[in-house]
């Protein structure tokens, strides 16, 4: 096989991309629960432990924030741990540790030590897990100075965008949709990075650009090949790091379209999308816009069990579509 | 005659404890009701299969008896706070089947109005707070309810069910100590069924029985074989007296075993197939507490037989109500989110 299109889903790049950081380092381990014979809840870590044993694909106790501390320890000490939260939604319970040690530490002790933990949560609705198991958080992290937020798209960002994790001095956080989990993509061998705070232009337009997150921007890209029907040219940003934020790529996108919609899954109010509106807002592309900032973002609700309110709960294409096509006909 | 019922009272004083306290019509209720579960789970498992059903469950069959035996003592207005495995609970206490099977559904008929599923179902009038998708997330609830209890004298003593991997989060050791301290009227029952998912507890818990843990919040521990009904029943009786008493809370570990796999994704690595085949052949908790009621003749095969019927038609019934009850409108997406005003 043509080793150019050799395709991995997202987990599998997931997968090999710990294996490669743990080949690599020997300060590298992964702790979490039930990714020992389990294989992880998602079946991320599926085998790992059968190749690296269990004292580097280590089960915890169902111990959200003392593993996570613990993670935190064993990273300022001179590990190099990947540590799983099994749902993003558990993040709750490690907040202390994530937010007030891992984020600070580095910072109180006026740069003495750094924090080289990765945490990595997957995240998102779509399952019919219900309220607790189905959030999207990541803005949450977003927030606080000294955290690296990253939500890669693809298999291949899941990759090069793990390593480039695990190669940083600081504490990043992974979002990964669990719908994006089966997807497919192209994946290349061996060891790349993706960078950390670079957005990346997925498809290019000029008639209005759609920054989106996450599992968004696909959903994003299946909207404006609709629109490319219409003659509707949409420029996709797939924003990649939440924080830091690629200003430059947005800005420079906008500046080109003149338009700009916001997609993401999480609750609308307080969240990226506010974030990216503000930033173009407060730079030289708001000169540029010819037509108000839209946001697509998920309701004002707690993600419902019944399937279809859950659908409703967040963007769906139609929804990308109809919104996209209004803004271009300036019917807003 | 009067000799006759003697000899059946005289016979009874060497039995179990459940067949002292409680009367054959309670008795034959209980099985009724063990049964009910486990073909309420079956039934959710089945519809789930075909699609009718969506996400995951979490199936408690094997460990009816601990549901039915920590519930038998407790009043209606007495509250539970339960887990993600919590269908047995939430028929323990009183729920109507027609409603969760609704629930599952995601119908407007459910206890949650389709907004929760298997993982929220709660009856909140029969006393269920709630099962929960935050494994040790109910313990500090059911403290609070206690307080409350306390506070406004209500008499209510309130259960907290969850596992054993939940007695490794730091929500269990505040919510104990802080039981204690305040003596309240609450008993916690850690179901016990060997795993927390596929972790077993000799690799996630220092101590070897969870009920030691009682003894760092100075309550008493207790541990039963959570799938003998009689055992657990007397632990919970006890309990509630202490709590009714006002002398404060127990720790109760029911050492159970779940058959099905911890959820709809599970491939049971982690456990034999011979361990399995072992608590379904030889523990199960129906047969156990039916072997028991026809031996010491409270029911014959005939009431056994009657009590499945009933059951099987209780399960179709409620099957049926939840295909035809009306799934929510999307208008009514943020309903419920903050109280409504009129
Ligand atoms: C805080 C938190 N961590 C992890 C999970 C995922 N999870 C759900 S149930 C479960 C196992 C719980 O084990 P136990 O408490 O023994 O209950 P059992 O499933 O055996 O009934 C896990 C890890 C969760 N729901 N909440
Ligand atoms: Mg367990």
């Amino acid at each position: 096989m043509d080793a150019a299109v050799r395709e991995l889903t997202y987990a599998q790049a997931i997968q090999e991309a710990m294996a490669i950081a743990m080949d690599m380092d020997e300060r590298v381990f992964l702790m979490g629960e039930d990714i020992g014979v389990y294989g992880g809840a998602f079946q991320v870590t599926g085998d790992l432990v059968e190749r690296y044993g269990a004292d580097r694909v280590i089960d915890t106790p169902i111990s959200e924030l003392g593993g996570a501390g613990v993670a935190v320890g064993a990273a300022v000490t001179g590990m190099r741990p990947i540590f799983e939260f099994q749902f993003s939604d558990f993040a709750t319970l490690a907040m202390e540790q994530i937010v007030n040690q891992a984020a600070k530490m580095r910072f109180m002790l006026g740069g003495e030590v750094s924090v080289p933990v990765v945490m990595r949560f997957p995240a998102g609705s779509g399952t019919g897990a219900a309220a607790q198991h189905s959030q999207s958080l990541e803005a949450w992290l977003g927030h606080v100075p000294g955290l690296k937020v990253i939500q890669p798209a693809t298999p291949h960002d899941a990759k090069g965008m793990l390593l480039a994790a695990v190669a940083d001095p600081d504490p990043v956080m992974i979002f990964e949709h669990k719908l994006l989990y089966k997807m497919k993509g192209h994946v290349p061998e061996g060891h790349y990075t993706v960078p950390i705070g670079k957005a990346e232009i997925r498809r290019e337009g000029c008639d209005l650009t759609i920054v989106a997150t996450s599992i968004m921007v696909q959903k994003a890209l299946d909207a404006a090949a609709t629109l490319e029907g219409e003659g509707i040219d949409i420029e996709v940003v797939d924003l990649r790091t939440i924080r830091p934020i690629d200003r430059q790529t947005v800005i420079d996108s906008v500046k080109k379209t003149s338009r700009l919609l916001c997609v993401y899954e999480a609750v609308k109010t307080l969240g990226i999308g506010a974030e990216v509106s503000a930033l173009v807002a407060e730079s030289e592309a708001f000169d540029y816009l010819d037509a108000p900032i839209v946001r697509l973002g998920g309701a004002e609700t707690p993600i419902p069990y019944n399937p279809d309110l859950e659908k409703a709960t967040v963007p769906q294409v139609p929804d990308i579509i109809a919104a996209a096509r209004d803004l271009v006909k300036g019917v807003r | 005659m009067a000799t006759a019922r003697k000899a059946v009272v005289d016979s009874r004083a060497n039995l179990p404890f459940v067949y002292r306290q409680y009367s054959p019509e309670q008795l034959r209720g209980v099985l009724h009701k063990m049964y009910l579960i486990r073909r309420f789970e079956e039934g959710a498992e089945e519809c789930y299969m075909r699609g009718l059903i969506h996400g995951t469950m979490h199936l408690s069959i094997g460990q009816e008896a601990s549901a039915m035996g920590i519930c038998m003592p407790l009043a209606e207005d007495d509250q539970i706070t339960s887990t993600h495995r919590g269908h047995g609970h939430c028929i323990a206490k009183g729920a109507e089947v027609s409603r969760m099977f609704a629930e599952f559904f995601g119908k407007t008929t459910g206890y949650c109005k389709g907004r929760g599923g298997s993982m929220h179902i709660a009856d909140v009038a029969k006393g269920n707070l709630g099962a929960n998708g935050i494994v040790a997330g109910g313990i500090p609830i059911a403290v609070g309810a206690a307080l409350s209890s306390k506070m406004m004298k209500t008499g209510k003593v309130v259960v907290s069910f969850f596992g054993d991997g939940a007695n490794n989060e730091g929500a269990f050791h505040e919510a104990l100590n802080m039981a204690a301290i305040w003596k309240l009227p609450v008993i916690f029952v850690c179901e016990n069924n060997g795993y927390g998912m596929s972790t077993s507890t000799a690799r996630s818990t220092a101590v070897k029985n969870i009920a030691e843990r009682a003894a760092a919040y100075s309550m008493p521990g207790v541990v039963v074989n959570g799938n003998i009904f009689s055992e657990v029943a007397e632990a919970s009786f006890k309990a509630v007296e202490r709590a009714r008493a006002g002398e404060g809370p127990t720790l109760i570990e029911s050492k159970t075993y779940r058959h099905r796999g911890h959820s709809k994704s599970d491939r049971n690595r982690y456990r034999t197939k011979e361990e399995i085949e072992d608590w379904m052949a030889n523990r199960d908790p129906i047969t156990l507490f039916e072997n028991e009621l026809r031996d010491f003749g409270f029911i014959d095969d005939h009431g056994i037989e009657a009590i499945r019927d009933a059951v099987a038609k209780e399960i179709a019934d409620g099957i049926e109500f939840a295909k035809a009850s009306p799934a929510p409108e999307i208008a009514t997406l943020e309903n419920y989110v903050y109280t409504e005003h009129a």
